[in-house]
């Protein structure tokens, strides 16, 4: 039985909807600039779940008013990286928080491939399973 | 949300629309009445906000027969002797710019060459950006925009910035206005070499000196605001002031005027001290003197500039 046809990664925030348009991206990151925590534009070809931490694209953004500016740089990284995935994370910079708050997919690779099960037969019988994206057979760069 | 409302509809080619009531609806009224009050002076300046807001409530009525025309260009440069007002205005422009719905934010994001152009080699360009996502949604105000182009050294990273700032104006309109201010001469050359930021630019507003009238009347709201008054007598002694003042070198019209009511408010504050062994009453504390103002050396040299 397919699970999750298209094999589409489900990371963070509303990743089992359709993909968000532009506006309500906007209006996500408006929520994010309300609470006052820094937005910043993230990108990797690797999407494994324990991947934590992407490539930064720029700086965190501080003290916007506004998510034009962001979406501004959402645009310029899918131009960029037009087959990466592209993640906007919201920062609390709150004392005692101190943590991301928000964390959503803005672009994703045309064709995922999806994960694959890997099993490792160890200490006899016993066996100790993994997943393994597809993609990352192909060296970084050319992976979509 | 009201307005995408209204958008949606469109009204029929005869239906009446109400300017008073949009504007009413607006609350620009009170932002140029306000503008009007604590304004002193300022004419043209005036006249250009008001043309200004006219043609954004008209704009907002043509939507509403779905008559579409392009968000107008808002650009401004405003040039001007010193203490003329011109980051006043700016600050207030992004206010009725916000009423007026054109801004999303109306914030003012005030900065000079230094917060635009790096020191070295690709740092200019990050930096400029970074300026202007923070102005996003409001109005960008470059304060003496004319050191951002230095024409005798061509190495110079000011160009690179203009070049951003040229692009982020054509294309995104929508999210923010610059405003740019200096004096006149030199804005003017500044823009002889940078004929594209020239076409750019909408409006030129050329801030006027105060005359001393109207200085008198700046200083008399200034005082208000601090909770202080003149004396009958210190009125008629800082009128004296004034064009004396006003001959002298580095004058700089509104801002003279508030150094000067600053150093007579120490003086002032001294004179209280001076007289111990009796109380004084609130009248004492917020009354300006003439001795306070008469100390001033203005008057000791009139003949000399």
């Amino acid at each position: 039985m397919m699970t999750n046809p298209g094999n589409r990664v489900t990371q963070g925030q509303f990743s089992f909807l359709p993909d968000l348009t532009d506006a309500q991206i906007s209006a996500q990151i408006k929520y994010a600039l309300k609470n006052g925590w820094a937005v910043s534009v993230e990108y990797t070809d690797d999407p494994h779940p324990r991947n934590t931490y992407w490539e930064m694209f720029g700086m965190p953004m501080f003290d916007l008013k506004d998510p034009a500016g962001i979406l501004m740089e959402i645009n310029n990284c899918r131009k960029t990286f037009p087959n990466h995935y592209i993640r906007v994370t919201a920062f609390n910079s709150s004392r005692g928080v101190e943590s991301p708050t928000m964390s959503y997919l803005v672009n994703r690779p045309k064709k995922e491939p999806g994960f694959g099960v890997s099993r490792q037969e160890v200490d006899g019988r016993s066996i100790r399973y993994t997943i393994h994206s597809y993609a990352t057979d192909k060296p970084e760069g050319e992976r979509y | 949300m009201n307005e995408a409302k209204q958008a949606e509809t469109t009204l029929p080619d005869d239906a009446p629309v109400d300017l008073e009531a949009e504007l009413k609806s607006s609350n620009v009224q009170e932002v140029l009445d306000q503008l009007d009050r604590e304004l002193i002076g300022l004419k043209p300046v005036k006249t250009r906000i008001r043309e200004i807001a006219a043609l954004l409530l008209v704009d907002r009525l043509r939507k509403k027969f779905a008559l579409s025309s392009e968000t107008p260009t808002l650009h401004m440069n405003f040039t001007g002797n010193p203490g003329t007002g011109k980051t006043t205005v700016a600050s207030r422009m992004a206010e009725i710019l916000h009423r007026l719905g054109y801004v999303r934010e109306g914030h003012l994001v005030s900065v000079t060459r230094d917060d635009l152009v790096g020191q070295y080699i690709g740092h200019t360009a990050p930096k400029t950006k970074e300026v202007i996502k923070k102005a996003m949604g409001g109005v960008l105000f470059i304060d003496e925009a004319y050191y951002l182009y230095k024409p005798e050294n061509e190495r110079d990273y000011g160009a690179e910035s203009i070049e951003i700032l040229l692009q982020v104006m054509e294309n995104n309109r929508d999210d923010l206005v610059v405003i740019l201010a200096g004096y006149k001469d030199r804005m003017d050359k500044f823009f002889n070499s940078n004929p594209g930021m020239r076409s750019r630019i909408a409006h030129h507003v050329d801030f006027p000196d105060y005359s001393p009238d109207e200085l008198l009347a700046i200083a008399k709201l200034m005082l208000a605001q601090q909770n202080y008054r003149f004396s009958a007598e210190g009125e008629t002694a800082f009128a004296e002031y004034i064009p004396l003042r006003m001959k002298m070198d580095h004058f700089a019209n509104a801002r003279s005027i508030r150094n000067a009511l600053d150093r007579s408010r120490l003086r002032q504050a001294n004179r209280l001290f001076a007289t111990k062994g009796r109380n004084l009453t609130r009248n004492d504390l917020i009354t300006i003197e003439a001795e306070d103002i008469m100390v001033s050396r203005v008057f000791d040299e009139p003949d000399k500039k």
